[in-house]
């Protein structure tokens, strides 16, 4: 294979060898992006490269990586998801308020026990997939565009958070003092590379990852989920139920959301109303520097793992290099813009 | 340079040795056109044959890479469509391009709208639209909003603004595809007025009819060269198959060998909700092609919708063998063992972005079922392997995106889609629409196969030669309702037409 590629190589005239060559940095732009970036970032800061800021980095993308996921699935059918990270929020207070201490003195439901975590993990993860249903079902039965559901849905999903922090003997404060079960469950570590541990959360993401990519790839939810993206008048005269797998993608993202958030709330220790605020945001931004594009019917998983990675190695290695934290929000906004720019071009037809 | 009067002889248009290379291939090889004052000039050549790369250059979409284009003896190089609009060189897409949800002036005024100080005059531009419309002996209202109006109107509509730029080439890409006789009259009666008033007319399309009828001069293009330009008086029908395909077509239809056998399919009283299907009742048997004839918006791929369940039902029956079904939506059409061909390909037919392999399994993903519900890749790549090589698709491979194919093998892989999912009965919704002679060939012969090995096959299309040379019988509709059936074999192109007209 890669001797056909040096022979074609060879065999090309001039022109044809720097429209070859262009293509190709256009193609891996985000990669040579992602070396250029890490390369100038060490040589300002050699402890950018150390163990403890590698592993920073990655745990921070698994904890953003299913959210990123979920959305993925939206965006592919040419929607977007605004209620994600109002869901991350309500379902993190809703793992903390069920998984808190009973030994704990300010706890939200005294008289509860301490719920098996996994329990806790199938009711969190069934919110998610309820509030998704609602946003699917709206778009498909409606033919409203998912930006207006989940407009609207954001706003009721925060009014439910913030009912729900004032029931029992909360009182709308933050939600700590978790079981420590539970917060050994996800930030507990069994393995630590160069001396620093690896939180379990790292795994878990890993292998929902992987089940992610087997439902895109090898299933036929997967491929008529594209199909939908692509083209839903011909998906739908190809005998596709259009309108379930709308909603399935949705109720999808919202079971991905309520992982997050599952995560979120022992990765926080001390939840609010505040957590999980504009998460989606980074998300959709992930998924569009990775390559799922808005055009719909395109995006791989590959693809959003990278974005949130460039991502998050962008954020953390803004603080690496000592930039001034206000000018910070400047450069990721313009790295988002230009990174999407470079990534669109690969769609345009050229002259 | 202005002063240099300009001779009676100077060809309005001239393009000299255009040369168009895209990576790996050369996509025009030193073509030339030459269009004179006052002519239809048809170009011609089978889909990928290069008319729409040559026109292209010539708008300034594509950057050439060698040969001159003079117009009215100077040369040009327009930089962009607009570029050369403003130097009187108009292009009426096949696909219109127009804003649906603005009135006709407004699309016709768009970038040069009547103003002063900034204010748009509406009066003025209504006057000015007017005056063009009456020129052109329209009759459509300036105030209405385009997505009202038909795509004939609309495409009246393209023609006007052209001529509002005073143009002196226009070149109309496909121009009858989706326009009725009587459209087609009346658009041919407007390009008779605009070459007597001096205009030069480049007029590509597949439809040799209305070619040998409207055109003065023809070229034939085939495979990115000029193959012959000669004057259309001299042309006929074989001649200009045979320059474009490069070999002898004896025949325009395969030879038939399927011969029908006991009804397998009926309707009764078929009545949609909101489209213009009244009360059908239609019989389909096995092993036959049946024809829809009909003007357009006669209710040809209404029908079918009907019957494939995308479209609302009011009332009516549908029976396959003895038993009643209800094909309710598509996906129980597909169960009960229907298939539909689409007319609008691009709308409603393929996946883009997506590769040949998922385009062509999409209908049939629960065969490929492993452990319930892992696909397997392996069998959806052989069977698109299958398919690609027994409808002859050309395409690099089959993880080629579909939308980089040529409209006939687009339609071939979409064919190869509906036959994955082994129908019985096969709806073919103007199945040649826009794909080269060829290609067609290939179509039609694929169905007399079909036909052969048994299955039903439904066929609506426009053309009529096309319905008499390729069917058993033919239904007429007329106004959503059937008027007529013939047996295709002895009837003529003007009964079918008197049929058709009947409750126009």
């Amino acid at each position: 294979m890669k001797i056909k590629i040096i022979e074609k190589f060879k065999a090309m005239d001039k022109r044809e060898r720097r429209i070859y060559c262009r293509e190709l940095l256009i193609n891996n732009s985000l990669y040579i992006f992602l070396v250029a970036a890490i390369v100038l970032i060490q040589c300002v800061n050699p402890r950018f490269l150390s163990w403890p800021s590698i592993i920073n980095i990655i745990s921070l993308s698994a904890a953003n990586l299913p959210i990123a996921l979920g959305i993925a699935g939206a965006i592919i059918l040419t929607g977007t998801d605004l209620s994600a990270g109002r869901i991350v929020g309500l379902v993190a207070c809703v793992s903390a308020a069920l998984l808190q201490s009973s030994s704990y003195a300010g706890k939200m439901f005294p008289g509860l026990n301490t719920l098996p975590i996994f329990v806790v993990f199938l009711i969190v993860i069934a919110i998610g997939a309820l509030i998704g249903f609602v946003n699917g079902f709206c778009t498909a039965t409606f033919h409203l565009h998912p930006f207006i559901v989940t407009l609207s849905t954001q706003l009721i999903v925060y009014g439910a958070l913030l009912l729900f922090l004032m029931t029992g003997n909360n009182n709308g404060q933050s939600l700590s003092g978790l079981d420590p079960s539970f917060t050994n469950f996800i930030k507990g570590s069994v393995l630590s590379l160069g001396g620093t541990p690896i939180p379990n959360y790292v795994f878990y993401v890993l292998i929902l990852t992987a089940i992610m990519w087997v439902v895109w790839n090898k299933t036929t939810f997967g491929k008529n989920m594209f199909a939908v993206g692509s083209n839903p008048d011909a998906a739908n005269v190809s005998g596709v139920n259009v309108k379930r797998v709308i909603i399935l993608v949705f109720m999808l993202a919202g079971a991905l959301y309520g992982m997050t958030g599952f995560i979120e709330a022992a990765r926080i220790g001390s939840n609010s109303a505040a957590t999980g605020l504009n998460y989606e945001l980074d998300a959709i931004a992930a998924c569009v520097i990775g390559g799922v594009s808005f055009v719909g019917g395109t995006g791989k998983i590959s693809g959003v793992i990278l974005g949130v990675v460039l991502l998050r190695l962008i954020f953390v290695g803004l603080t690496f290099l000592g930039i001034d934290a206000n000018m910070q929000y400047i450069i990721k906004g313009l790295i988002i813009l230009i990174a999407c720019a470079i990534d669109m071009r690969k769609y345009l037809v050229r002259r | 340079m202005e002063n240099i009067a300009v001779k009676e002889d100077t060809p309005l248009l001239e393009m000299r040795g255009i040369t168009k290379d895209f990576p790996g291939v050369r996509a025009l090889d030193h073509v030339h056109l030459t269009v004179r004052r006052g002519t239809v000039h048809a170009l011609m050549g089978e889909n990928g044959a290069g008319k729409s790369t040559l026109m292209k250059c010539l708008f300034g979409i594509y950057e050439k890479d060698a040969g001159d284009v003079l117009l009215e003896g100077r040369p040009v190089e327009f930089k962009s469509p607009r570029h050369a609009l403003d130097q009187g060189v108009a292009m009426v897409h096949q696909e219109l391009n127009q804003a649906l949800s603005r009135s006709v002036m407004d699309n016709i005024w768009l970038g040069r709208y009547p103003a002063r100080f900034g204010f748009v005059s509406q009066g003025e531009m209504y006057q000015k639209t007017e005056h063009v419309f009456k020129d052109l002996g329209l009759s459509i209202d300036p105030r209405r909003i385009m997505s009202t109006m038909s795509v004939a109107e609309r495409q009246m509509a393209e023609i006007a603004k052209a001529v509002s730029y005073d143009a002196k080439i226009i070149v109309l890409d496909e121009p009858t595809s989706s326009l009725t006789e009587e459209e087609v009259g009346h658009l041919f009666r407007i390009i008779r007025m605009l070459r007597e008033r001096g205009c030069g007319i480049i007029y590509i399309s597949h439809k040799m009819e209305e070619i040998l009828q409207i055109s003065d001069d023809i070229t034939v293009m085939r495979d990115g060269t000029h193959v012959a330009t000669e004057p259309a008086a001299q042309m006929t029908m074989e001649r200009i198959i045979h320059l474009m395909v490069g070999r002898e077509l004896s025949n325009r239809f395969p030879p038939r060998i399927s011969k029908p056998g006991e009804v397998i399919f009926r309707t009764e009283g078929l009545t949609s909700r909101y489209a213009n299907v009244k009360n059908v009742s239609i019989t389909l048997r096995q092993g036959e092609i049946v024809g829809l004839a009909g003007l357009a918006g006669a209710g040809r791929s209404e029908l079918m919708e009907n019957i494939f369940g995308i479209s609302a039902r009011e009332c009516g029956k549908l029976y396959l063998g003895d038993r009643e079904i209800r094909n309710r939506n598509p996906r129980e059409a597909i169960s009960n063992g229907f298939a539909l061909l689409t007319e609008e390909r691009r709308a409603t037919g393929i996946f883009g972005i997506l590769n040949i392999t998922d385009n062509t399994t999409v209908t049939s993903l629960k065969n490929y079922r492993r452990l319930r519900f892992l696909l397997s890749d392996r069998k959806r790549r052989e069977d698109t392997d299958r398919m690609i090589r027994r409808l002859a698709v050309k395409t690099a491979s089959r993880e080629t995106q579909i939308r980089t194919l040529s409209g006939g093998n687009q339609q071939k892989v979409i064919l190869a889609r509906w036959l994955l999912t082994t129908p019985t009965i096969l709806m073919l919704d103007e199945p040649t629409r826009g794909i080269d002679v060829g290609a067609k060939y290939e179509i039609y012969q694929l169905m007399e196969e079909l036909a052969a090995a048994g299955k039903s096959i439904l066929m609506a299309s426009g053309e009529l030669p096309e319905l008499m040379g390729i069917c058993h019988r033919i239904y007429v509709l007329s106004g959503g309702e059937i008027t007529g059936e013939v047996d295709a074999a002895t009837v003529t192109q003007e009964e079918i037409m008197t049929l058709a007209a009947k409750n126009v």
